[in-house]
């Protein structure tokens, strides 16, 4: 993505991870994968989504990575489908970004609405 | 698999001598140490504070533990000992507090501390029986802190009940919690002034047991 900001071009990355990328990754490399990429100020968008415990697991690592220079992040997604009997669970689409660049506006249980600002 | 959970869950409660372990958990500033207060004030001491409360978020930066308190509502008792957690977030930066009055170094000191207190409440949840979820319902209930919470705690079977506090404020509209987690018990409250806490006792003794 290309953008625009007082009169100099800068650009915003976008890793978008299909979900076969996604099925073929632990979920430490999962993790690793998203901190990395958002700690150098990229949007990582994985399709097949982080489970809760994922989520949960991407917060701890996050918060013990937090210095003056990586605030955190902001991350948003669905919340879970149940299958039949609600037994299976279905995660859905995930997006992570660094807290400083973005920041999520609406948000209900099939959109996500959240704003890139570039720092 | 989800069977066998369920009657592993139920044969640990039968077997289980000690007190039941309640976890508060929550987002920053939704009342989660108000509400320990509450409950501490209403069952044990006057007196007695479980910590300090305050404007500036990330007051509470430890798990604090109260052990052995007896909840009684319309005859009913339960037994517990309260966990009050640190407020769940996904991002700290240092320049948040210095607004508040905070000098530098103090705000970065808090900061670090705050992302410390986090890693303990994520850990507290495994030693939990069940958690009391606060949510404040002036706010838009539907944050990624109170829906991984809510991922989290189903995917381990703790039973849980969503508190939607600070009822006492005009533009609260717990309706709106109501509505965006349907499945799930929610009871609407104000810690600070202790109304509908009766109701609270209820379904705590009726869900934790």
């Amino acid at each position: 993505m290309r953008m625009s900001g007082s009169g100099e071009e800068r650009n915003i990355k976008l890793d978008l991870i299909s979900e076969e990328r996604m099925a073929s990754m632990t979920s430490m490399e999962k993790i690793r994968f998203i901190l990395d990429g958002v700690k150098l100020g990229n949007i990582v968008v994985l399709e097949g989504g982080l489970t809760p415990e994922e989520q949960m697991k991407l917060i701890e690592m996050t918060m013990s990575e937090i210095s003056e220079d990586f605030t955190g992040i902001e991350i948003g997604s669905y919340p879970l489908k149940r299958g039949f009997l609600r037994l299976r669970r279905r995660t859905r689409l995930t997006i992570v970004g660094p807290a400083n660049m973005m920041k999520t506006i609406k948000k209900d249980k099939d959109l996500i609405r959240a704003i890139i600002s570039i720092v | 698999m989800r069977l066998r959970r369920g009657f592993l869950l139920l044969l640990k409660r039968l077997l289980r001598r000690r007190n039941t372990k309640i976890g508060i958990y929550g987002a920053p500033n939704a009342g989660k140490t108000t509400l320990a207060n509450r409950i501490l004030h209403d069952f044990l001491d006057h007196g007695e504070e479980m910590g300090v409360v305050s404007e500036i978020p990330h007051e509470t930066r430890r798990a604090y533990r109260k052990e052995g308190i007896l909840i009684t509502a319309k005859g009913a008792k339960l037994k517990v000992d309260i966990v009050d957690t640190p407020g769940l977030a996904t991002k700290i930066d240092f320049h948040d507090f210095i607004p508040y009055g905070l000098s530098e170094e103090e705000a970065k000191k808090r900061a670090k501390e705050a992302t410390e207190g986090v890693i303990e409440a994520i850990k507290w949840l495994d030693d939990l029986d069940g958690v009391l979820l606060v949510m404040d319902a002036t706010e838009d209930p539907f944050t990624q802190a109170n829906i991984v919470i809510i991922g989290n705690l189903e995917a381990r079977d703790i039973p849980f009940i969503i508190v939607a506090n600070k009822m006492d404020l005009e533009n609260a509209v717990p309706a709106r919690i109501k509505n965006a987690f349907p499945q799930h018990v929610v009871v609407p409250i104000s810690a600070l002034k202790g109304e509908n806490m009766e109701k609270l006792y209820e379904e705590m003794a009726r869900c934790f047991r």
